[in-house]
């Protein structure tokens, strides 16, 4: 039989089994879809996870007050007010911290803006000038304060741009004054939208030079973090030995078991949080295993019962002159198209999906969830229940082929 | 030559350690043109014998020549070519495809034969006029009557214009008048159109529309005689 007819004969088979074929094709579908969903989705809060973290500089470093929290009943010790002025101006030297190419100050809280009648509900950020550098922000409008500012507890402000969406709508915001705290400010500057970067979420942030910070809204003589930088990556464990003895002297500790700060570096974060994300990944591979399991026996179940029942169609072509290879040739073509339709269709409908859902995340989370296509998810899934397909599709009706044509004519 | 020779044929059939005997040693020949009954009750082998000589199944023992080759030379791609091209089967069941047109099933034959894709469909509308169906023809066989069924599966076995044309119990399912009818058809197929029949009926009657009965029971010819006045079903039909 010519490969057209064979064709022909497995679109007529598939078009006769129309339950069946819907069946299977659905099946397969849903399986991909799911390994799809599961893993896109995973993917995307595996990466918002990372990009917090990458969102500071692998040389940067951040000294928090407290004592490192090493169970519950250590929280309380995270809100300390041990990092002070002093600690700022020695830190900066060079004979203490060779190694520091920068170091920022910053205080922060929830503090309400209102221009006019508009009130919005920011986090407060103080900081010193080189915060844009150190976050790597830039103004989209106007610019950051001076060193000259801090000094003079300017009142200039920058803000984000949720901030300024909604207390400005679509109205230039820069030269405008808000009022935060009973004080007035002028806004100096507007950030572009940018959704989450490190711990804070900018969109939402107004930043103020940390002198007026301390001063005018917080009322208090230390700072929450300092964050710094080291001059190159290699340097990153001499730059936090030499903050820890500075601090250490400073603070007149002798035992580091009674520290009343620490000093978190990015690789602290990255391993911390590297055996999150290992373990969510280990957790979706699991989950996507299970759906292709589960998936698989599906199409192998409806496979196996469909072509088996037509063990009597198989026997009667047979009898009608049709070879082992022309048996073998249609279930091949049916299986195919089933699997071939079903894998497309799974693909695109998985990904329309984790589309539709990571847009629906974006929209009323401040997540900067981004999209991801998990390609070797889908194409794992589809070589799956592809060759589950084939193999049940075709195993059943080679053995049927195999038959003697009275013996598959009877079976039932 | 004989179109159909059989010597000591014989068909065991093993079913979990249990041997049963279906033939036990069948000899006769059937010449090209013939219209034999193969007759005897239910268990007797007839059926084996039928499906042997359809190249359906394999014997145990035994020689079985057709067009003078013995069957054991033919390869299954051989057989299934005699099959498609030399026999036509017509089965008590009728086994047609199910939610397929009576003119798709009777163009099956042909998807596994030589013949090109451009006369299928006029070589099974004259297969489907033969048995008078022409109107049924796009019909589906829950659409028809059993007789219908049975006709549709007369112009199947036709549609490639074989030698030999088998058909088991062919009017075992259908009433007396759709049986008579599937008669006609098959002394009108042997007589005009010179195909070679071979039927296989229980029912006396329905036999002795043949011209010659082999008589089968407990697996061996007992009886192998022509028929002195052949049945016209066409006479008792007009009756």
């Amino acid at each position: 039989m010519k490969i057209a007819n064979s064709l022909t004969t497995a679109f007529m088979g598939l078009k006769t089994n129309k339950t069946r074929s819907i069946l299977t094709i659905l099946g397969i579908v849903i399986g991909i879809t799911a390994i799809i969903l599961i893993v896109s989705l995973g993917k995307g809060a595996q990466n918002l996870i990372l990009s917090q973290i990458q969102g500071l500089g692998s040389k940067t470093l951040v000294v928090i007050p407290g004592r490192e929290p090493k169970g519950p009943s250590d929280a309380a010790q995270i809100f300390s007010d041990s990092l002070k002025e002093k600690d700022y101006n020695e830190l900066q030297k060079k004979s203490n911290v060779p190694t520091l190419s920068g170091i920022m100050p910053i205080v922060f809280g929830g503090a309400n803006a209102s221009y006019q009648s508009e009130t919005y509900r920011l986090t407060l950020f103080g900081a010193s000038e080189i915060v844009g550098e150190m976050f790597d922000l830039h103004t989209q409008a106007g610019e950051f304060f001076t060193q000259e500012e801090i000094k003079g507890l300017s009142n200039g402000v920058v803000i984000g741009s949720k901030v300024k969406e909604e207390l400005f709508g679509d109205s230039d915001a820069v030269g405008q004054k808000i009022k935060m705290k009973d004080k007035s400010f002028r806004v100096i500057g507007v950030l572009p939208k940018k959704g989450q970067a490190s711990f804070f979420n900018f969109d939402e942030t107004a930043i103020i030079p940390y002198t007026t910070a301390q001063k005018y809204i917080f009322g208090i003589h230390y700072f929450h973090r300092f964050i710094i930088e080291a001059d190159s990556d290699k340097n990153i464990a001499q730059t936090v030995r030499d903050v820890q003895i500075t601090l250490r002297n400073l603070h007149e500790i002798t035992d580091p078991e009674k520290d009343d700060f620490f000093v978190q570096t990015q690789a602290d974060l990255v391993l911390r949080l590297g055996i999150i994300t290992s373990a969510l990944t280990l957790f979706l591979v699991s989950v996507a295993a299970i759906s292709l399991l589960v998936g698989g026996i599906g199409i192998m179940n409806i496979m196996l019962v469909s072509v088996t029942e037509r063990t009597r169609e198989i026997g009667l072509r047979k009898a009608l002159g049709a070879t082992e290879r022309d048996i073998l040739t249609q279930f091949l073509f049916e299986s195919i198209t089933l699997t071939g339709i079903g894998g497309l269709a799974g693909i695109a409908l998985g990904a329309t999906l984790s589309f539709i859902i990571s847009l629906i995340i974006k929209s009323v989370s401040t997540f900067g969830w981004e999209f991801s296509f998990p390609l070797s998810a889908a194409l794992l899934g589809f070589f799956v229940s592809a060759s589950i397909g084939l193999i049940f599709g075709i195993y059943p009706a080679r053995k049927a082929a195999r038959k003697h044509p009275i013996d598959a004519l009877r079976y039932e | 030559m004989s179109l159909i020779e059989v010597k000591n044929l014989e068909k065991i059939y093993a079913n979990e350690g249990v041997k049963t005997p279906a033939l036990r040693g069948a000899t006769f020949s059937i010449e090209k043109g013939e219209f034999v009954g193969i007759m005897g009750p239910s268990g007797s082998g007839k059926s084996t014998l039928l499906h042997i000589l359809g190249f359906l199944d394999e014997p145990t023992r035994g020689e079985y020549r057709f067009d003078g080759r013995i069957m054991d030379e033919y390869s299954n791609n051989e057989k299934a070519k005699i099959r498609n091209k030399k026999m036509g089967f017509i089965f008590q069941s009728f086994n047609l495809l199910p939610k397929t047109s009576v003119l798709e099933n009777v163009k099956l034959p042909l998807l596994y034969s030589d013949i090109k894709k451009s006369k299928w469909n006029l070589l099974a509308k004259n297969a489907i006029e033969s048995v008078g169906l022409s109107h049924r023809i796009a019909h589906e066989p829950s659409q028809l009557s059993g007789g219908e069924k049975q006709r549709v599966a007369i112009a199947r076995a036709l549609v490639n214009n074989p030698e030999v044309i088998f058909a088991d119990e062919p009017t075992g399912n259908l009433d007396s008048q759709s049986g008579k009818m599937v008669m006609e058809i098959l002394q009108k197929l042997n007589q005009k159109k010179g195909h070679t029949i071979i039927l296989i009926t229980h029912e006396t009657y329905t036999a002795e529309h043949a011209k010659r009965i082999i008589n089968v029971r407990d697996g061996q010819v007992v009886r192998d005689e022509t028929v002195t006045r052949q049945r016209r079903a066409q006479e008792d039909f007009i009756k």
